[in-house]
C-alpha cells in the first residue's frame, strides 16, 4: 500500500464510513457496488506484490498439511462455534460435511491439495478432530511440513513427537470434545469452536461444524434459539453441500451478532432484512475468535529456546515474541531482517492478486544477544571491499564461483567479474572456495567491512563522533526541576557513554548548551579552572563561538564538566524568560559538528513551543475542528522550510537529534520532531513533567537513550537480485534520491521498513536475493560497512506465498505505510483502505486458496490468523482514529515514533501485553502468561500488569484481596491508596511484592523505551488509560471491537467473492 | 614687552595659544594677501600648573547668539555693576553674586592674568571614565601573552571607579561578562554580520522597556552602569577581569596554511560602539582596540584572508587597485561618526610586522580622538611604555586625559571662523562668525573632541572679514574667545575659557610691522596642517603644487629682490627659515608616501594633525645633536655634512630615535675601548646620546621608535634619508671628501630647492 496507492484509491468513504462507522456501512445497502471496485482489480491500490511470507508452521494445524493452511471463519459462527474447519481438500472436503467434524479430518489427513485450510478458529474444532481420525495422518503432515522447513530444528520435531495432539499444539486438538471449556482455554477459540464442540456432532454443513445450530445455542447462552430469521441471508452464501438445518442457526447468529453491538449491521446483508435487526444477542464468545495470545504461546512452545539457523532459503521465522538463538548461516538474522513474506510470488501479477504487501523491515543494528556472536569485520586492506562491477554489490554468500574461482558470477545482476589476484582461492569439487568457512563474506548473512577513505567524506577518515546536550533554561524547565535532575543525572551518566568492547573510554566527544531566548555554549576545555559560558544571541543565522572546548573527552574535563553541571541550575535558577527558540537549537549542534568535522547527535531538552522571534518559530495550530475533515492531515505535517532544510543539514552533517519534550500543553509535536524523525533520532515526551512523578521514567529512557550502541552518519543502500526492487523506505530517514537511505545515526531499535515492487518475473529455481549495506561510522569514528544478506524463495503458488507471510512483519507495514499515508489523504479513506486490503488479501486467499467451502465461512490463511486483530488495533490508534478528545501532539507523537519501529516493538503497541498477577506464583521463576487484551479478562478481585512498549499499567480490581494490597502496597485496602502510590511501588520484602517488582523492572530492562508506570483502580478516572490499550475491545475514542471488526471483513471478503 | 620671540612664547605659556600673525591685517583683501591665513595653534587643555580652576560657573552674555564669557578684555562698569561684552557689544548686569564687584575687588576672570581661566561645573551628573579593551585573540602567542601581562597592569592605573570592558575577538567576537561568580560568561557575535546598533543592543540584552524619548541626554549614568553587565566598577571585577584576562586564550579556529587568521576587527568595533551607544550615551568613554593584524571577514574587512593576496600598498591605491578599501573606509567611517556622536573615543593600538589596515580605520581614532600606536609587536617596551603612558598622571595626580570636549569659538566681528584641523568633529553649529570659506573642519564654529589631553592642538584657521573701505579704528583689538568644555578625568564636568586679543594693523601702512609679527615656525605648522588635510583628499603632487605656491606667494610678498635677480633674494628674519620648514615638509612622510605603506603614512599623518607646535616642528624637520671629543653635545644642522666618522649623531623626528655612530666611533667601539679603563672618556661620550635619547623617551607619546646604529649599519637609512642631502652620488667630487656623507639620492637638496624658490620668487612672470 504504497502512498500512492491510497492517493489513486476510491473514495471508499461514503459507502464506508470506517471503523467507526460500521453501523452506517452496514446498514446503507448502496455499500456493495462501492465495494465492487474492490473486489475487481485492484488497481486502485497500488497493492504491493504480496510478499508470501510463511511462518515456519507454528501452529501445529497448519503444520500438518503440507500445504498451506486457512482457516475458515464462519462469520455467523462467532457464535456457533460451528466453526467447522475444514482441512479439506478438495476432494475431501465434501466428505467432511457430511460428516460430523471427524470428516474434517479426513481432510487433513489426505494431504493431496496442497491447500489446506484450516478455519483458524475452527482450528481448535479441526484439531480436536484430529486427533480423533487423523493419527495416521500427522505423520505425512509432518513430512510435508519438513519439505518447507527443512530446518531440522523447527516446529518439525514437535510435530513429529505428538502426532496429534500437538498439532493441537493449538492445544485445542486433543480435548477437542470436550467442547467449551477447552475451547476457550486453548485459545483457538473463535467462539466458533467453543461452539462446534457440541454441534460437531450434529453433522457440521456448513463451512462447517459450527453450523450444527442447535449446540450453538448450548454454546453460548446468549443465543438460545437461534433466530431463524436470518436463515435466508445465510443461505444465499451458503455453499450447496450446507446443510439447511444449519443456516438457520447461523443466520440467527449472525444476526444476532449484527444486531447486539451494532444495530446497523443487519441491514447490510442483504439476504436477512429487517429481521436480523431484532434479536439482541449481546455476546459472542470471544475465546472463538483467533487469539493473539495463543498464537504467540504456541509459537513459543514449539520454537522457544530453540536454534534457527539460516541456512535455508526463504525460511520463516519463529515469531518475534519468541525466544530463540540464530545461528548465522549464510542469512541476515531475522534480528536484522524480517520479511512480510518469505516466499515472493514469481509474478507482478500475483503479486497484485493478493495484494500481500512485500516489504522487509531492516533493523540494521539490532542487538543481539549475548549468546549469538558478534559481527565479524572483514578488512580487505586498502583495495576495500570487493565489489562487482556492475551492480556494487558487495561479496557476500550468493556469489557464485566460476571458471576455477577466478571469476565469479554477481547473483544480483548477473555480471561476471574477475577475482582479484589477492582474493583468489582454488574451489573444491562441489564448486565452493576452499577457504569458505573462513571468510564471513562467504558463509555469513551478516558482516561488516572495514570502508576504506574513498568511503569517507572527503576523504578523510572521520573524528569519532560527539554528543551534544542542549538544555531548555526557560522558567518552565528550572521550575520544574528538570535541568537539574538532568545535570544531575549528566554527571554519573557520562561514565557510561557507549564504547567500542574492549575500549577502556569512550571515543565519543560531549559539549553542552543551555539555551532559552539566546544560547549558551559552555567551554569546558581541560585546562580551565571553570567553565565559560558563550551566549549567542544572533539566533537568526545561528553559529558555534568556539571549537577548541566545546567537544571535549569527558574524560580528561570531567572536573569542568562537574563544576558546570552544579552550576547551571543556580545559574539560571532565577530566570523568567519563557520563551525559547528552537530551529537555531538544532542548527547549533549541525554547526558545531561541522566545525569539528564529526557526526553526531544531540540531546534536546525542551519544554514549550518555540515562539521567540527566531527561524523555525511556531504558532499553535491545533485546531480541533480540522480531526475527521479532509484537513485533519495538516495536523500531522510540519511546518515547511526551515525544519525541511534543518533535516536536510543535520542528514548532510551526520547529525541526530533526539528530543525530549517536557509540554505543559500543545507545541506542534508534528513540526518539532520533523527534524529527529528525518536523522534517526527519537522524541520522548512528558506531559506536565514533574519530577516526582515523571523523573524516574525520564531517567530510564535517557539513561537508555544515551548508552544505545548505534552508527553514526550511515547510509544504507538495498541490493536486489534481479526481478525485484526496493521501491519504497520508511522510518526514521532521509532520502535524497530513490535508492540511498541516509540516516543522521541509526541506533540498535531503528528499523527501515523497505517495500519491494517486481520488475520481472522472479524464478522459483533461483530465489530472490537481497543485501542490505549500510556505510556508518562507529562510535569510535571508524568508517564501516555493515552487510547483511537475506535470500527469499519465490513461488508461482499464492498458497505458498500465503504460507510463508509473517503477520508482525506485515502489520508494521500496514501501521508505517497507513501513518505516512495520513499526511496526504483524510484518515478516514486511509482506514478504509486498510480494511479493504484487509479484506482483499483475505478474500485472495479464500478464493485462491482454500479448497470451496461455505461462503459464510470465514477462511484465514493460518500465517494470518490474527491479522486481523492487530489490523483492527492499528486502525484504533490514536492517529487513526480521529477523535477530538486526543491531543494532536500524541498522535503525532504515536505516528512518528512508529515510523522508526521494528517489527518487535509494532507488534507490542498494537497489541500489549496483559499479564494477570493475582495468582502468580510468587517463589517460581516464570512470569505469567499474558491473557487476551479484552475487559473480559479482567476480573474483579484480579491484579493485572499491562504493557505495550509505552505505558505500563498495574490494574487493581475492584475486589482486590486486602492481602495484594497489603503485600504490595503496605497498605490495608485499596481505599488506602493515595496519590503518591500511584506512580511506584514500595519496595517491601515480601515474596510478592519483589515478584511483581521483578517482572516490571524486567519488562522496563527489555523494553527500547522506559515505560511509566501507572497504577489505577478499577473505576478510578485514570482507568480510560488503561482501557485504551485493551485493543480487543470497542475503542474508548471509536472503533470497533474485535469481533465486530471480524464480522465487517468476513463480510466484505464476501461481497469481494460474489 | 620686548621681542616678538619672547611676547609669542608668553601667550603660548600662558594660554596655549600660537598665532601665524599676531598683527592683524585689517582687511579681508589684505589678509589674503599676506599668503598665510590668520589662523593659530591651539592646545585647549595645555597643563598649566598655576591656573587652579574656579568653583564657580562662567558669567555670560545674555544675547542669546553670543553667550560669550566674561572675560578681562570686557568693559566694566563696576558702580552700574554692568559688563560690555566685547564681542558682541551687549551690556550685560552682573549675576547677584557678583554684587560685592569693585575695581578693588575684581573677580578673577577680569584680571589680565585670566585671559585663560578654568571653571568648574557643578551642577550635572558626574560620569564615571569608562574604558573598554577590545582585544585581537589571532596573535602569536608571545604576543598575546604581552599584551595580556599589559591589560592587566593597566587594571592597576585606573581610578577604582572608573568602569572597564572587555570585549575579545577573533574569528568571533565575545563580550565578556564581568559580573559572574564561578563561571564566566561571554555574549558572542559571528564575525561577519554587520548587526544594528539596535539589534546589537538586543541581543546582550541591554534594551529594557525604558522609557523612549530621553535620548541626547545622558540617562543617569549611575542606573545605566548597574544595569549593564559588561561596564563594570574597576575595584569591583578587578579580580574577576583580571583571570579572565590571564586565561584569554589564542584564538582557537584553526588557521589554514597559506590563510591569514579571520579577524573580525569590523564587527568588534561595531558591537562596542554599539554597546557603548545603548549604555552610555553622551558619556565620556574610552574603546581601546589592541589589533595584531588586519581585519580579514565581515564588514570593515581590508584584505582577504589568502595570504597570496598581500594588503594594498600606495601603488594599488594609485591604480585603484584596492578592493575592500572603499568599502572598509566608508564602514569605519559612519562607525567613527556614531562614536563621536556620543562622545566616545576610539584609540588603537595595532602591533604587527605587516599592514594592519590603519588606512581604514584611522577615522576611528581621527575623528573621536583617540590614540593610535602602531608597532612591530606588542612585546615590545615600545608598546608597552607608550601604553602605559595612556594612562599617565599630571601634577594633580589626575590622568592626562578629558573627554567629551567641546569647543566653541567666538570671533568679534571682524573676523569669522574658516575651520580647524585636529582630532575633532564638526557639530554644525552655525553662527554669525562661520565663515562660508572653509578651511579644514569648516562650516562651524563648534567642534567635538571625544577625547583630548593636554597636548592636543588643534589648527584654527580664520578670515578676515573687515572691508577694506571700513577701516578698524586705531588701536582697536580683534579678539577670539576658545570656551573648551570638557570632562575632567576626576569626572567633573569643566569649562575652560581663553580670550585673546590681537592688534589690527594697516597692511598697507604696517607691513613691516605685520612681517614681523610673523611667527614662522606657527605659520609652518599651520600649513602643514592644512596641506596634510588636503592630502587626505587630493592626489599627492597636487598637494605640492599647492604648497610651492604658497611658499613661492609667501617669498613673493615677503622677500626683498630686485626682479629676476635670484641672487638679490633676501628674506627677514621673521621668516628666514620658512623656506627650510617647507623643504623638509616636502620630503617628510606627512606628504609623500614613498617608502611608507599606507598604514604608515596615516600613522603619522594622524599624529601630525594633533601635536603641539613643538613636536609638530621636530616631525617636520627633524632634530639633530652632535656628540664628540671636541666640545659639548650640540645641535647640528639636519645635512648630510654633519655625519661625520668621529661624531656620534642623535637624531629624533618624533617617531624615531636614532642614535648614529660615526665611521670611527664604531670602529672604537667595536674594538671595545669603552671597556678598557684607560678610555672612561669614549665610554662617556658613548652613554651621553643614550641619556639624552633616554630623556626624550620619557617624555614622548607615543614611544618613538629607538634605532641604535651606526655608520654602514642598515639602520642607518632612518638617519640618511631625513638629513638635506648636500652632498650626494652626484655632486660628491665637488664637495670633497673629507667632510660628511653622500647620500645615494636623486631628491633634491636644500641648496637647489633655496635657488629654485629665489629664481621663481624673482621671476617676474609668476
Amino acid at each position: 500500500m504504497s502512498q500512492q496507492g491510497y492517493v489513486a484509491a476510491p473514495p471508499y468513504s461514503q459507502a464506508q464510513p470506517g471503523i467507526g462507522g460500521y453501523q452506517g456501512g452496514f446498514g446503507a445497502p448502496p455499500a456493495q457496488p462501492l465495494y465492487g471496485h474492490y473486489g475487481g482489480p485492484p488497481q486502485g491500490f497500488n497493492a504491493p506484490p504480496a510478499a508470501g511470507m510463511m511462518k515456519s508452521p507454528p501452529t501445529s494445524p497448519a503444520a500438518m498439511p503440507p500445504p498451506p493452511v486457512s482457516s475458515q471463519y464462519n462469520p455467523s459462527v462467532q457464535q456457533n462455534g460451528a466453526h467447522p474447519q475444514r482441512y479439506a481438500s478438495p476432494s475431501a472436503a465434501s466428505p467432511p460435511y457430511g460428516q460430523p467434524s471427524h470428516s474434517v479430518y479426513n481432510s487433513m489427513a489426505s494431504p493431496a491439495p496442497p491447500t489446506q485450510q484450516l478455519a483458524n478458529q475452527m482450528s481448535a474444532m479441526n484439531l480436536g478432530s484430529y486427533g480423533k481420525s487423523h493419527p495416521p495422518p500427522p505423520t505425512s503432515s509432518a513430512a510435508q511440513q519438513h519439505f518447507q522447513t527443512p530446518a531440522p530444528a523447527m516446529g518439525q520435531p514437535q510435530m513429529h513427537s505428538a502426532p496429534a495432539p500437538h498439532m493441537a499444539s493449538q492445544n485445542q486438538m486433543s480435548p477437542p470434545q470436550s467442547p467449551l471449556t477447552n475451547m476457550p482455554a486453548s485459545g483457538q477459540l473463535m467462539g466458533g469452536q467453543s461452539m462446534t464442540g457440541p454441534p460437531m456432532g450434529a453433522g457440521p454443513p456448513m463451512g462447517g461444524q459450527s453450523m450444527t445450530g442447535p449446540p450453538m445455542a448450548g454454546m453460548n447462552r446468549p443465543f438460545p434459539g437461534p433466530p431463524p430469521s436470518g436463515q435466508g441471508a445465510f443461505q444465499q452464501h451458503g455453499t450447496g453441500p450446507t446443510a439447511p438445518s444449519g443456516y438457520p442457526q447461523q443466520s440467527g447468529q449472525f444476526g444476532g451478532l449484527m444486531s447486539g453491538p451494532q444495530p446497523g449491521m443487519p441491514g447490510a446483508f442483504p439476504g436477512s432484512p429487517g429481521g436480523l435487526a431484532g434479536p439482541p444477542q449481546k455476546k459472542l464468545d470471544p475465546d472463538s475468535i483467533p487469539s493473539t495470545t495463543q498464537v504467540i504461546e504456541d509459537d513459543k512452545a514449539r520454537l522457544g529456546g530453540q536454534v534457527f539457523s539460516t541456512n535455508i532459503r526463504g525460511q520463516v521465522p519463529p515469531l518475534v515474541t519468541t525466544d530463540f538463538t540464530v545461528q548465522d548461516q549464510g542469512n541476515a538474522s531475522p534480528r536484522f531482517i524480517r520479511c512480510t513474506t518469505y516466499s515472493l510470488p514469481c509474478t507482478a501479477e500475483l503479486a497484485k492478486q493478493c495484494q500481500v504487501p512485500l516489504a522487509s523491515i531492516i533493523k540494521p543494528f539490532a542487538k543481539l544477544p549475548k549468546n549469538e556472536t558478534p559481527l565479524y569485520v572483514v578488512n580487505h586492506g586498502e583495495t576495500g571491499p570487493i565489489r562487482c562491477n556492475r551492480c556494487k554489490a558487495y561479496m557476500c554468500p550468493y556469489m557464485q564461483f566460476i571458471d576455477g574461482g577466478r571469476r565469479y558470477q554477481c547473483s544480483f545482476c548477473n555480471c561476471v567479474n574477475e577475482v582479484p589476484v589477492f582474493y583468489f582461492q582454488h574451489l573444491d569439487h562441489m564448486g565452493r572456495r576452499v577457504d569458505f568457512y573462513e571468510r564471513p563474506e562467504l558463509s555469513l548473512g551478516s558482516y561488516e567491512f572495514v570502508a576504506t577513505l574513498d568511503y569517507c567524506k572527503n576523504n578523510k577518515p572521520p573524528n569519532p563522533p560527539a554528543y551534544i546536550f542542549m538544555i531548555d533554561v526557560s522558567y518552565t524547565n528550572i521550575k520544574s526541576g528538570l535541568v537539574k535532575l538532568v545535570c544531575d543525572e549528566l554527571k554519573t551518566l557520562l561514565e557510561k557513554l557507549p564504547r567500542e568492547d574492549g575500549a577502556e573510554a569512550s571515543a565519543i566527544k560531549v559539549g553542552f548548551v543551555t539555551y532559552n531566548k539566546v544560547l549558551h555554549f559552555y567551554n569546558v576545555k581541560s585546562a580551565l579552572a571553570q567553565p565559560q559560558m558563550m551566549v549567542v544571541s544572533d539566533i537568526a543565522e545561528m553559529f558555534v563561538p568556539l571549537l577548541d572546548g566545546f567537544l571535549v573527552n569527558y574524560q580528561d574535563s570531567r572536573a569542568v564538566i562537574y563544576n558546570l553541571l552544579d552550576q547551571i541550575p543556580d545559574m539560571f535558577a532565577d530566570t523568567n524568560e519563557s520563551e525559547t527558540v528552537f530551529a537555531p537549537v538544532i542548527q547549533a549542534g549541525v554547526e558545531a559538528f561541522k566545525a569539528a568535522e564529526c557526526s553526531g547527535k544531540l540531546f534536546i531538552f525542551h519544554s514549550s513551543m518555540p515562539t521567540a522571534e527566531a527561524p523555525g518559530k511556531l504558532k499553535n495550530r491545533d485546531d480541533k475542528k480540522l480531526v475527521n475533515t479532509d484537513k485533519e492531515k495538516t495536523l500531522f505535517q510540519p511546518q515547511k522550510g526551515v525544519y525541511e532544510q534543518l533535516s536536510k543539514d543535520c542528514v548532510a552533517q551526520g547529525c541526530c537529534v533526539d528530543l525530549f519534550l517536557f509540554p505543559s500543553q500543545y507545541l506542534d509535536l508534528a513540526s518539532m520532531a520533523d527534524v529527529p524523525s528525518h536523522t534517526g533520532g527519537s522524541v520522548y515526551k512528558y506531559n506536565n513533567f514533574q519530577v516526582a512523578t515523571d523523573g524516574e521514567h525520564f531517567l530510564r529512557d535517557l539513561r537508555k537513550d544515551l548508552q544505545k550502541s548505534l552508527g553514526f552518519d550511515a547510509v544504507m543502500r538495498v541490493r536486489t537480485s534481479t526481478g525485484f526492487r526496493a521501491t519504497d523506505f520508511f522510518g526514521a530517514i532521509y532520502m535524497n534520491n530513490t535508492t540511498d537511505v541516509e540516516m543522521a545515526a541509526v541506533d540498535c531499535d531503528k528499523a527501515v521498513t523497505v517495500e519491494f515492487k517486481h520488475d520481472d518475473a522472479l524464478s522459483e529455481e533461483l530465489g530472490a536475493f537481497m543485501q542490505c549495506a549500510l556505510l556508518y561510522t562507529t562510535i569510535s569514528g571508524q568508517r564501516r560497512l555493515r552487510i547483511h544478506n537475506l535470500s527469499l524463495n519465490c513461488t508461482s503458488q499464492l498458497s505458498e506465498m500465503y504460507k510463508c507471510c509473517e503477520t508482525d512483519s506485515l502489520i508494521n507495514f500496514f501501521a508505517k505505510s497507513a501513518y505516512r499515508a495520513i499526511l496526504n489523504q483524510p484518515v478516514k479513506n486511509v482506514r478504509d483502505i486498510l480494511v479493504n486490503q484487509t479484506a482483499h488479501m483475505l478474500a485472495c486467499y479464500r478464493k485462491n486458496c482454500a479448497s470451496p467451502s461455505a461462503a459464510s465461512q470465514l477462511i484465514l490463511p493460518d500465517s494470518m490468523k490474527v491479522f486481523p486483530v492487530y489490523m483492527n488495533s492499528l486502525m484504533k490508534t490514536a492517529p487513526l482514529v480521529g477523535s477530538t478528545e486526543l491531543s494532536t501532539d500524541d498522535r503525532a507523537h504515536q505516528r512518528l515514533s512508529v515510523m522508526a519501529m521494528g517489527v518487535e516493538d509494532s507488534q507490542l503497541q498494537l497489541y500489549p501485553r496483559l499479564i494477570p498477577l493475582h495468582d502468580v506464583d510468587a517463589s517460581g521463576e516464570a512470569v505469567p502468561a499474558p491473557v487476551r487484551c479484552s475487559e473480559e479478562r479482567l476480573s474483579d478481585s484480579g491484579l493485572f500488569l499491562l504493557e505495550n512498549g509505552h505505558a505500563i499499567f498495574l490494574w487493581l480490581g475492584q475486589a482486590s484481596p486486602p492481602d495484594l494490597i497489603q503485600s504490595l502496597f503496605n497498605v490495608p485496602s485499596l481505599a488506602h491508596l493515595q496519590q503518591e502510590h500511584m506512580f511506584t511501588l514500595p519496595e517491601l520484602d515480601n515474596p510478592l511484592s519483589k515478584k511483581v517488582r521483578g517482572i516490571i523492572s524486567e519488562l522496563l530492562e527489555k523494553r527500547p523505551n522506559s515505560m511509566k508506570l501507572q497504577i489505577v483502580r478499577q473505576r478510578d478516572k485514570p482507568e480510560m488509560l488503561f482501557r485504551q490499550l485493551l485493543v480487543e475491545d470497542k475503542g474508548l475514542h471509536g472503533g470497533a471491537s474485535y469481533m465486530d471488526f471480524l464480522c465487517y471483513v468476513h463480510r466484505e471478503i464476501r461481497q469481494l467473492l460474489t | 614687552m620686548s621681542t616678538y620671540q619672547e611676547f609669542i612664547q608668553q601667550n603660548e605659556d600662558r594660554d596655549g595659544v600660537r598665532f601665524s600673525w599676531n598683527l592683524w591685517p585689517s582687511s579681508r583683501l589684505e589678509a589674503t594677501r599676506l599668503v598665510v591665513p590668520v589662523s593659530c595653534l591651539f592646545t585647549p587643555l595645555k597643563e598649566r600648573p598655576n591656573l587652579p580652576p574656579v568653583q564657580y560657573e562662567p558669567v555670560m552674555c545674555s544675547r542669546a547668539n553670543c553667550k560669550a564669557v566674561l572675560n578681562p578684555l570686557c568693559q566694566v562698569d563696576f558702580k552700574a555693576k554692568i559688563w560690555a561684552c566685547n564681542f558682541c557689544f551687549q551690556r550685560n548686569p552682573f549675576p547677584p553674586s557678583y554684587a560685592g564687584i569693585s575695581e578693588v575687588n575684581q573677580p578673577a576672570e577680569l584680571m589680565p592674568q585670566f585671559s585663560t581661566i578654568e571653571y568648574i561645573v557643578q551642577h550635572g551628573p558626574s560620569a564615571p571614565l569608562i574604558f573598554l579593551y577590545v582585544v585581537d585573540t589571532c596573535l602569536e602567542e608571545e604576543d598575546l601573552q604581552a599584551l595580556k601581562e599589559s591589560l592587566q597592569m593597566s587594571l592597576s592605573l585606573l581610578p577604582p571607579n572608573a568602569l572597564v570592558g572587555l570585549i575579545t575577538f577573533g574569528r568571533m567576537v565575545q563580550v565578556h561578562e564581568l559580573t559572574c561568580e564561578g563561571i564566566a560568561k561571554s555574549y558572542v557575535f559571528r564575525g561577519t554580520k554587520d548587526l544594528s546598533s539596535k539589534q546589537i543592543q538586543e541581543m546582550l540584552g541591554l534594551t529594557k522597556p525604558a522609557a523612549p524619548g530621553q535620548q541626547g541626554r545622558p540617562v543617569a549614568p549611575q542606573e545605566a552602569a548597574a544595569s549593564c553587565r559588561f561596564l563594570q566598577p574597576v575595584h569591583r571585577v578587578d579580580m574577576n577581569l583580571t583571570d579572565l584576562l590571564g586565561e584569554l586564550q589564542r584564538d582557537p579556529w584553526p588557521v589554514p596554511q597559506g590563510k591569514r587568521p579571520l579577524r573580525s576587527t569590523g564587527v568588534a568595533l561595531s558591537v562596542a560602539v554599539g554597546l557603548l551607544e545603548g549604555a552610555f550615551p553622551n558619556t565620556g568613554a574610552r574603546v581601546m582596540l589592541f589589533i595584531g593584524g588586519p581585519p580579514t571577514q565581515g564588514p570593515g574587512m581590508v584584505v582577504g584572508d589568502e595570504l597570496k593576496t598581500p594588503i594594498r600598498s600606495w601603488h594599488d591605491i594609485q591604480k585603484d587597485n584596492a578592493r575592500h578599501l572603499k568599502k572598509a573606509t566608508k564602514y569605519y567611517e559612519a562607525l567613527a561618526n556614531r562614536s563621536a556622536v556620543n562622545g566616545h573615543s576610539v584609540d588603537i593600538y595595532a602591533c604587527a610586522l605587516d599592514q594592519t589596515g590603519l588606512l581604514e580605520m584611522k577615522c576611528l581614532s581621527n575623528l573621536t580622538g583617540g590614540h593610535i600606536v602602531m608597532g612591530d609587536s606588542f612585546n615590545t617596551s615600545l608598546f608597552k611604555q607608550t601604553f602605559q603612558r595612556v594612562f599617565s598622571k599630571d601634577y594633580n595626580g589626575d590622568f592626562r586625559m578629558a573627554f567629551g570636549g567641546n569647543l566653541e569659538v567666538k570671533t568679534s566681528r571682524e573676523l569669522k571662523v574658516c575651520g580647524a584641523i585636529g582630532p575633532c568633529v564638526s557639530l554644525h553649529s552655525k553662527g554669525p562668525s562661520v565663515s562660508e570659506n572653509e578651511m579644514g573642519i569648516g562650516g562651524t564654529n563648534q567642534w567635538k573632541l571625544c577625547s583630548l589631553d593636554p597636548s592636543t592642538t588643534l589648527g584654527v584657521y580664520f578670515e578676515v572679514v573687515n572691508q577694506h573701505n571700513a577701516p578698524v579704528p586705531q588701536g582697536g583689538r580683534g579678539a577670539i574667545q576658545f570656551v573648551t568644555q570638557y570632562q575632567h578625568s576626576n569626572t567633573q564636568r569643566r569649562i575652560r575659557v581663553t580670550t585673546i586679543a590681537r592688534n589690527w594693523a594697516d597692511a598697507q601702512s604696517q607691513i613691516q610691522h605685520i612681517e614681523s609679527s610673523f611667527d614662522q615656525e606657527a605659520a609652518a605648522v599651520l600649513m602643514a596642517r592644512l596641506g596634510v588635510f588636503r592630502a587626505e583628499s587630493e592626489e599627492g603632487p597636487d598637494v605640492l603644487r599647492w604648497l610651492d605656491r604658497q611658499l613661492i606667494r609667501l617669498c613673493q610678498k615677503f622677500g626683498q629682490f630686485n626682479k629676476d635677480d635670484p641672487t638679490s633674494f633676501r628674506l627677514s628674519e621673521s621668516l628666514s627659515l620658512y623656506p627650510q620648514f617647507m623643504f623638509h615638509l616636502r620630503r617628510s612622510p606627512f606628504l609623500q608616501v614613498f617608502n611608507n605603506s599606507p598604514d604608515e603614512s596615516s600613522y603619522y599623518r594622524h599624529h601630525f594633525v594633533r601635536q603641539d607646535l613643538t613636536q609638530s616642528l621636530i616631525m617636520i624637520q627633524p632634530i639633530l645633536y652632535s656628540y664628540s671629543f671636541h666640545g659639548p653635545p650640540e645641535p647640528v644642522l639636519l645635512d648630510s655634512s654633519s655625519i661625520l666618522p668621529d661624531r656620534i649623531l642623535l637624531m629624533d623626528t618624533f617617531f624615531q630615535l636614532v642614535i648614529y655612530h660615526g665611521e670611527t666611533i664604531a670602529q672604537w667601539r667595536k674594538a671595545g675601548y669603552q671597556e678598557m679603563p684607560e678610555y672612561e672618556n669614549f665610554k662617556q661620550l658613548l652613554q651621553a646620546p643614550l641619556d639624552d635619547a633616554q630623556e626624550i623617551l620619557q617624555t614622548r607619546f607615543p614611544m618613538p621608535r629607538y634605532i641604535d646604529t651606526e655608520h654602514g649599519g642598515s639602520q642607518a637609512r632612518f638617519l640618511l634619508s631625513k638629513v638635506n642631502p648636500s652632498q650626494t652620488h652626484n655632486n660628491l667630487y665637488a664637495w670633497g671628501q673629507e667632510t660628511g656623507a653622500p647620500i645615494l639620492t636623486d631628491d633634491v637638496s636644500l641648496q637647489v630647492f633655496m635657488d629654485h624658490l629665489k629664481k621663481l620668487a624673482v621671476s617676474s612672470s609668476a
